[in-house]
């Protein structure tokens, strides 16, 4: 591993200890263990480290494995954070020789981390510094894969994003003004090295059962999946599903949505594919002259959640996010919600510019959005509007629509994310199988798995997309092939139960528990847009707490939802 | 959870697969659900929860013929029943359907229950084969997975019983030696049980032209319940669609059959809304059948004997391996075209293949896979089609049989 310390200027190579690889894989689980009392201090103290951690599978043939995880304390949430980014990054930093990257420290300027087979030193980002994602972007061609943050990060947004290759982030939860705090502008990365495999014969057969499952799920490669439309396929469903967040979840239903579309972005902005390195999937949506196209969260809640059926605002406002390094979703929602709690109705233009306010902190108003919705509520005496869960806003997946990710949303560990159980998965998508998405039966169990697999996936580091195809079985079988240890489901997922009990009791520590597991209050109070086919109702708080209270004692926690030692 | 065990166990008891006395069917959230009194055996059983992070396990004796075709599979003195092992010791089974070949892998198969070698073959694989008799399998999400595993694991053995079997009475006529007596004496008392498991009267299904969107669903609701009472697929795997108004009402991907009430997508054929994510994974084929050849409705079902006669080819020397994805042949049974394609839209896929052979017969078989047909006005014509189908391989398989058992010059 790699290991820079900015205060002082020192570059540090290490060996990455057994134990960690053994006992949490690599990406997420790997970061969140090596942040150990470190998570303790403010998110801006400069003990504080960013961590981009690959896993085990990355720079194999291992099908969706070229991630990584960044993780650190999130400014927003106050939760240890995690974010699993894709595009060369992850791949390139391990043929670069590396498979973790630990920064501390603050810089006294501004500054470029340039990392290259095994080297890795600082040089002054000189006129980079002030500049947004796109301009970093363009100075940096050439120099290989990069990771950087835009004017957001920089003036410490508290939902900031440090965007990756121009396409992709490490979006949620503020990482990019932790990474602004260091001011550390940019990390560039060149390697060509090669990633060893135990047992390369077993590696392909593995890699040959992977895809056939990936080709036979209609959610990756159908006609109307993730590669042909991106995420923004989910855009029609979640519509015909009456879930979809509108006017700042106080709707479910918004009439505008078939305007953003997947089909409508296919053919206003005649899309091609792309996506991160090593991914046969290419969900990622790119249009004419190299705009990349929002994803389903960003679309809608750019659109429904803030009663917008415009497209090109939405893509604009994509843009605006991109360039800023913001997250869309904590962006979108924070401006729905003081639309909500001044009584506006924002026009395009209006959005646009807020949003912009926001991400440059260019106004009283917009810096006091820029602390998220949540303490801006809080701040104008309604925090109950706040439409998010430990301070982070929802996405775009209503809860009264799907009860299994109403318990989700409640207990994941950095807050309002839909990705740490993806309860959608089989509420709405159908895989594994389907279950009753009106039902809080047997989903405290469900909630529990699927939160210790997904920390597996989030380490070894794949793509969450490619579960709705494949399960651990294969890519089990492609981790033992890549390292020469036998691993299996169950072996995997118990390190996944420890990675996810570490956090919650790193979260603890910092005084986040069983009160934060919790939705905000309209979800119990107020129904969703119904209709002749599908009633939906406020959820029913006792079967909302009593499933809480069943997840505690399935994860073996005590009443009080405390993880003890373990 | 009650719900859902007694609702499994229904689907078990009625698609001849396993009765209720030699079942056992846990399954837990905060608590454990039985359908059996919590005795010592249910708790030293439930054990496999602290062990597995699952959510139902199933374990049960199959019904005939299934019961001693596992039997017969897991024998060690068959040669004629291949069996591998994997690196970590334990032996398996691998038939060569598709259903195995694409969610299985293969099935472990362990001499002796003990919930240590249980859970060790169960944590790599879905569905287990114990002591030559019973399936245990296990369920993440829903006990359906479990359902689902066994029943998949009936169909699969069935298979590979059936093709093995038939293998190896032509190794026999081409070494110009005797059948194992005893091998051929359990072969012909498995043949007799088939009538166990055989479909009662077949269905009959509304004809003409659908009126209206809700007629299309009924109608679909109608034919999804006949394929499986006809023992045409099993409840879990198979599709259905009918073109109507402009878009193709299809059964959504994981749907059972005969549960089609709520699990079907209206997608319209000009592609402007992307709801048909969640339909079945063969939405694809099913819309270029119907571009190639103007027909309405499309049944896919799995009828056992249609999907072995498929896998018997008569290039013995064929040394290729990946017939199931492409193949250089034109091959067919009794007329009915068989054509190679995996599941989905891969470069393999079965949408490239099927479509085009649909165009004569109405009917075409998926090499290791399953039957696909289609009518123009209703599924009357595509029902009747898939049963004849089905029986024309069955007759096919038993005449080869017994032709190959009967003495050489005869």
């Amino acid at each position: 591993m790699l290991r820079v310390d900015l205060s002082n200027r020192e570059t540090i190579i290490a060996e990455t200890p057994e134990a960690l690889r053994r006992d949490y894989l690599g990406g997420r689980g790997t970061a969140v263990a090596m942040m150990g009392k470190r998570a303790a201090l403010s998110w801006d103290a400069p003990e504080m480290p960013l961590i981009i951690s690959t896993g085990p599978l990355v720079g194999t043939r291992a099908p969706t494995s070229g991630r990584a995880s960044v993780v650190s304390r999130s400014p927003l949430t106050g939760t240890v954070f995690d974010c699993s980014v894709g595009g060369r990054f992850g791949t390139v930093l391990k043929k670069a020789g590396f498979d973790t990257l630990e920064i501390t420290g603050v810089s006294g300027d501004w500054v470029v981390l340039r990392v290259e087979n095994g080297r890795a030193f600082l040089e002054s980002a000189g006129p980079l510094a002030g500049t947004n994602t796109a301009g970093v972007g363009r100075a940096l061609r050439g120099s290989g894969s990069w990771a950087a943050v835009g004017r957001s990060g920089e003036k410490g947004v508290r939902f900031a994003s440090i965007v990756v290759d121009g396409h992709y982030a490490a979006g949620r939860g503020g990482l990019g003004a932790v990474m602004g705090v260091k001011r550390l502008k940019a990390i560039t990365l060149k390697g060509d090295g090669t990633v060893a495999v135990a047992r390369p014969q077993e590696l392909q057969v593995a890699c040959e059962d992977i895809m056939r499952l990936l080709r036979a799920s209609p959610a990756i490669f159908g006609e109307f999946g993730l590669s042909e439309f991106g995420t923004a396929a989910l855009v029609d469903l979640i519509h015909a599903r009456r879930m979809e967040p509108t006017g700042n979840f106080r709707k479910t239903f918004f009439d505008g949505a078939s305007r953003y579309s997947g089909y409508a972005m296919k053919g206003a902005y005649d899309t091609r594919r792309a996506g991160c390195a090593g991914c046969p999937i290419l969900c990622k949506k790119v249009g004419r002259g190299g705009a990349a196209m929002p994803e389903f969260e960003t679309a809608s809640h750019f659109g429904a959640l803030n009663e917008c059926s415009d497209l090109g605002t939405i893509v604009e406002a994509n843009r605006i996010c991109n360039d800023y390094g913001l997250d869309t979703i904590s962006a979108a929602s924070t401006i729905a919600c003081h639309a909500e709690i001044e009584g506006l109705r924002l026009s395009p233009q209006s959005l646009l510019s807020l949003l912009e306010d926001i991400a440059d902190r260019r106004t009283p108003q917009g810096e006091a959005l820029g602390e998220g919705s949540y303490r801006y509520a809080l701040l104008k005496g309604c925090a109950q509007l706040s439409m998010s869960v430990k301070g982070l806003e929802l996405p775009a997946y209503d809860p009264r629509g799907a009860y299994g990710m109403a318990l989700a949303y409640a207990t994941s560990n950095r807050g309002g994310c839909h990705l740490r159980a993806y309860p959608i998965s089989h509420e709405i998508l159908r895989k594994p199988v389907a279950t009753d998405r009106f039902t809080f039966e047997g989903k405290a169990r469900i909630v529990k798995i699927a939160e210790d697999l997904n920390a597996v996936v989030d380490s070894l580091t794949a793509c969450k997309f490619a579960f709705f195809g494949a399960g651990l079985e294969e890519f089990a079988k492609a981790l033992t092939a890549v390292t020469g240890d036998v691993h299996d489901i169950q072996s995997l997922l118990r390190i996944g139960e420890r990675i996810w009990n570490l956090e919650r009791r790193v979260n603890e520590g910092n005084g986040i528990g069983k009160d934060q597991d919790d939705l905000p209050a309209r979800f119990f109070d107020e129904p969703g847009s119904s209709s002749v086919m599908t009633r939906v109702p406020p959820i029913d708080r006792k079967a909302f707490l009593s499933a809480r209270q069943n997840y505690y004692q399935i994860r073996g926690w005590s009443d009080c939802g405390c993880s003890g030692d373990g | 959870m009650e719900r859902l065990i007694e609702k499994y166990l229904a689907k078990l008891r009625q698609q001849h697969l396993a009765d209720g006395e030699r079942t056992l069917f846990l399954a837990v959230d905060a608590e454990l659900h039985s359908n059996q009194p919590c005795d010592a055996e249910v708790r030293a059983l439930s054990a496999v929860f602290d062990r597995m992070n699952i959510s139902s396990f199933l374990i049960a004796e199959p019904r005939e013929p299934y019961r001693t075709i596992l039997r017969e599979l897991t024998r060690t003195d068959r040669p004629m029943f291949p069996r591998s092992q994997g690196a970590d010791g334990i032996e398996s089974i691998t038939p060569m359907d598709c259903e195995t070949r694409t969610f299985f892998h293969d099935i472990p198969v362990l001499e002796r229950f003990t919930v240590d070698n249980v859970v060790m073959a169960l944590s790599r694989r879905k569905s287990v084969v114990v002591g030559g008799e019973r399936i245990a399998t296990y369920g993440v999400v829903t006990p359906e997975q479990a359902f689902v595993s066994f029943s998949s694991t009936c169909f699969s053995t069935f298979v590979a019983y059936f093709y093995d079997s038939l293998k190896y009475f032509e190794a026999c006529r081409v070494r110009e030696v005797e059948a194992e007596a005893e091998f051929a004496g359990v072969f012909d008392r498995v043949c007799a049980a088939l009538s166990d498991i055989a479909p009662g009267e077949m269905p009959c299904l509304a004809g003409g032209i659908p009126k209206d969107e809700d007629e299309v669903v009924r109608r679909l609701v109608e034919a999804g319940k006949a394929l499986v009472q006809a023992h045409l697929v099993d409840s879990y795997f198979g599709n259905i669609s009918y073109i109507f108004d402009g878009a193709a009402y299809i059964s959504q991907t994981g749907s059972s059959l005969d549960e089609l009430e709520t699990c079907i997508d209206r997608v319209p054929l000009d592609g402007t809304s992307s709801v048909g994510i969640t339909a079945s994974s063969e939405l694809s084929a099913h819309t270029s059948i119907y571009r190639e050849t103007g027909l309405s409705a499309i049944l896919h079902g799995h009828p056992k004997f249609s999907v072995i006669m498929s896998m018997d080819c008569p290039h013995r020397e064929c040394q290729r391996l990946d017939c199931f994805k492409s193949c250089p042949e034109k091959r067919s049974i009794s007329g009915i075209p068989i054509v190679p394609g995996e599941i989905g839209r891969g470069p393999t896929g079965l949408m490239h293949t099927v479509p085009p052979a649909m165009r004569d017969g109405h009917g075409v078989i998926v090499h290791g896979h399953g039957v696909f047909t289609a009518g123009a006005v209703d599924f009357r014509e595509p029902f009747d089609r898939l049963v004849e189908i089905e029986e024309r391989c069955r007759k096919a398989y038993f005449e080869k049989i017994a032709g190959l058992r009967r003495p050489a010059g005869q």
